[in-house]
């Protein structure tokens, strides 16, 4: 039985990871190799990389990281971040990248979904939706939520999937940073909705939390961040509740 | 020397990467007398089965890997293709494994492509040495082998279908060892040492 996957987020900037992280086994919390190692070795399903930097130069420094991590790194992961074109997403598979993640490029070029999945297949595109919901119309948007476009989630998500995008990880920006749960009934319409994998993003304050996007959600995977890295739980023992809560998770 | 067959089908780089970590020499080739002399082959792949055979006939390499004589790994398309046949593109394969490769039948609770982890089971031979049954793979894909008399390996999605298969020298596996964290190096160490 195909199991429910766990994936821990990594910003990086600059090739090092931005959050304040305190694990005992490492020496260099900033290495974003080193921090995916530990996470791969607790047992993560998969691996998100979001470059957050800004500047040329740190495009530059995390394909070079991209690389490293595929060299040391055994299992999948994706990368994300501004990723704009055709030669952007060509250059990160060359690194070693498994997958990538587009968002505000896909909305801004939705078509830049087709070539990349008609190019290196639909595997490798994964389309991240950011949404905020009012009065009960979900409405797409970019910059961390503080712009907001014309598309409508279910409508946009559709269609990225109808171009050939592999997953959705979709974040509910009034979840982001809340620590107060997933928005499960509207995963669970998301997920009846498409026929490709559904992530679940922003908003895990706990591994119930967690448990709540598998069962209630039907989510085929969870993302998160800050409950991994301030070391709140371990992938372990999250998904040693998730298995008592009978949900199928690889252990 | 290990032989990785490049034949223009998808990222070899993971599959360097994983024999780099198992510490072992490779060389990336489409030469049909280095494949010859190496001591392992392995045939990688990921895309159109029959964009795959295209490139190995256009290569010259469909009638060369049928005649190697050392330990073979197919990974992924790279066991599609050394199967009968396959349903993407109504493709011939290379017929060693006597396995048809099918498409999946998508359903509610079913997604097309096959993605993510998933267990192995009825394990047999050499290649799945140290490990008992119920350990998890990686798996990308949307079509699937039959299970046939070379099944050496079982994973359940929707249908049983052959996650492994073995005919002397030749080995395949559907999912991706190169991805599939501590058990898949094992199954990569374990076609080494063979």
């Amino acid at each position: 039985m195909l199991s429910k996957r766990i994936i821990p987020c990594l910003d990086v900037k600059e090739g090092r990871t931005v959050k304040g992280i305190h694990f005992e086994q490492l020496r260099d919390v900033g290495d974003a190799v080193e921090l995916g190692e530990h996470y791969a070795r607790s047992g993560a399903d998969e691996l998100v990389y979001l470059d957050i930097s800004a500047t040329r130069e740190g495009r530059h420094t995390f394909t070079r990281l991209v690389e490293r991590i595929a060299d040391r790194i055994h299992i999948p992961f994706t990368v994300g971040g501004g990723i704009s074109s055709l030669d952007d997403a060509a250059r990160l598979l060359d690194a070693g990248a498994d997958k990538i993640s587009i968002n505000s490029a896909a909305l801004r070029n939705p078509a830049l979904i087709d070539s990349i999945a008609k190019r290196y297949g639909s595997q490798f595109v994964v389309v991240a939706i950011d949404a905020r919901c009012t009065d009960g119309h979900w409405t797409v948007c970019t910059h961390g939520g503080t712009r907001a476009t014309e598309r409508e989630l279910f409508e946009w998500a559709a269609e990225a999937e109808q171009r050939g995008a592999g997953e959705i990880l979709f974040t509910s920006m009034n979840h982001d940073g809340t620590r107060h749960g997933y928005p499960c009934d509207t995963l669970a319409s998301l997920t009846a909705a498409l026929h490709i994998p559904v992530i679940a993003s922003g908003g895990a304050g706990s591994a119930n939390d967690i448990a709540d996007a598998f069962t209630l959600g039907h989510a085929d995977a969870a993302l998160a961040a800050s409950i991994f890295h301030y070391g709140e739980i371990s992938i372990a023992a999250l998904k040693a509740i998730l298995h008592e809560r009978g949900i199928h998770v690889r252990r | 020397m290990i032989a990785i067959i490049d034949y223009k089908m998808g990222n070899l780089r993971s599959v360097e990467n994983a024999l780099h970590r198992l510490g072992a020499d490779f060389v990336v080739t489409a030469d049909a007398s280095v494949i010859r002399r190496a001591d392992r082959v392995l045939l990688p792949g990921v895309g159109h089965c029959g964009e795959a055979m295209r490139h190995l006939r256009a290569a010259g390499l469909d009638a060369v890997i049928p005649s190697l004589r050392q330990p073979v790994l197919g990974i992924c398309v790279g066991l599609q293709v050394m199967c009968r046949d396959s349903q993407e593109g109504d493709t011939q394969c290379l017929g060693i494994f006597d396995s048809h490769v099918r498409r999946f039948q998508p359903a509610p609770d079913l997604k097309v492509p096959h993605m993510g982890w998933n267990q192995i089971g009825n394990l047999e031979r050499k290649l799945f040495t140290g490990l008992q049954g119920g350990e998890f793979v990686y798996y990308v894909h949307s079509y699937y082998p039959t299970l046939c008399p070379d099944t050496i390996a079982t994973t359940h999605y929707g249908t049983l279908f052959s996650a492994a298969l073995k005919y002397e020298n030749f080995y395949g596996t559907q999912f991706h060892p190169e991805k599939s964290g501590d058990v898949g190096e094992r199954i990569l160490h374990n076609f080494l040492a063979l």
